[in-house]
């Protein structure tokens, strides 16, 4: 079972991944974007990091609620608004338990990627991050790993799109051949969770030998 | 949320501009209230992202809607992408703007100057809202 500090880990992992990676996804959001993913999403994910640290919540729900609210006020992008929306339904689906299973998290993220799609008006195969999320939530249903190996090869697959979503879609058949930012950093978080899950279950403890850092 | 149909609004509807860029804001801002002098509309911008930059800021669009309300709605202009999913985002939060807040579906700048002059005559929000949208069907070729 997952409990909040299982959240606040792959919050945390999240922040570490997404500051590893800025600079990637500002490479692929210059092609076919306005050039800010990296860092729009470092500065929302530092935000959610100094947030979890002064507000301590505890459940689930309340971390994903706390850190999707945290990300629509601070990244300044379409992400902002799209994650925040995505974690913060996610949380509210979970409710308040205080300990959750991975088919419950399967079933609630498949809820906030739902709202994230009504919110941005977009479907599978728009060339954004519902093509690395919606193969992870359906593969989180079977394991951890799943989700990581589905996300990023949705992710690969945005490549040979056309954007019909976002600043990309105004480049029509240019936008072809380039990875969706936003698909990439999608399968950032969903790697994120699974190596969240790889750490909580090679021991009882989470790993204090700085391993992961 | 809305004001009931003829029931007299306790103010005019506030309006609120919300650009990439802090100067475009202003800019509409000053042209929509220059197109419609003396107007008493209260009227704000937020303009730019959290560090100034280009971008969209949840917490500008926050306080320019808590200045912009006089008890009878606000009304919202986005420009792009992030700005109108940003105040979206927001506006599902359900206690993030005042009651009465509603996003507008028109045109940034003819939108500004139609919602400007309608919410100026008094006109409750359906009515800036129809004014604001009906720049869309003004062609310009």
């Amino acid at each position: 079972m997952l409990d909040a500090a299982f959240f606040r880990r792959w919050m945390a992992e999240a922040a570490a991944v997404v500051t590893r990676e800025a600079d990637r996804l500002t490479e692929l959001d210059s092609p076919i974007g306005d050039a800010d993913h990296g860092n729009n999403l470092q500065r929302g994910f530092a935000a959610v990091v100094t947030a979890l640290d002064a507000q301590d919540p505890k459940t689930p729900g309340a971390v994903l609620v706390l850190c999707g609210g945290k990300l629509i006020s601070t990244v300044g992008g379409a992400s902002g608004p799209l994650y925040g929306t995505l974690l913060r339904r996610t949380g509210k689906a979970l409710g308040d338990a205080p300990e959750v299973s991975r088919e419950d998290l399967a079933g609630a993220l498949g809820t906030g990627v739902q709202a994230v799609s009504t919110l941005g008006g977009a479907a599978a195969g728009d060339k954004t991050m519902l093509d690395a999320l919606l193969p992870a939530v359906e593969a989180l249903a079977v394991s951890f790993e799943a989700a990581r190996a589905a996300a990023e090869q949705g992710s690969r697959d945005t490549i040979p799109l056309r954007a019909r979503k976002g600043r990309a879609s105004y480049l029509g058949e240019r936008s072809v051949g380039h990875e969706d930012p936003g698909a990439a950093s999608s399968a950032l978080l969903i790697a994120a969770l699974a190596d969240t899950a790889d750490t909580a279950t090679d021991t009882t403890a989470p790993a204090k030998d700085g391993s992961d850092v | 949320m809305s004001e009931p149909t003829g029931k007299p609004a306790d103010g005019p509807v506030g309006l609120v501009l919300v650009s990439h860029s802090a100067a475009l804001a202003e800019a509409v801002a000053e042209l929509a209230r220059g197109l419609s002098p003396g107007s008493e509309v209260p009227l704000a911008a937020a303009g730019g992202g959290p560090d100034g930059s280009l971008g969209t800021s949840a917490e500008r669009i926050t306080a320019a809607a808590a200045a912009a309300d006089r008890g009878a709605g606000v009304a919202v202009l986005a420009d792009l992408g992030s700005a109108v999913l940003t105040v979206k985002a927001l506006l599902a939060e359900g206690d993030e703007l005042p009651d009465g807040t509603r996003l507008v579906d028109a045109p940034f700048v003819e939108g500004a100057v139609a919602a400007l002059a309608t919410a100026a005559t008094g006109a409750g929000m359906d009515e800036v809202l129809a004014a604001a949208a009906d720049a869309y069907a003004y062609r310009k070729v």
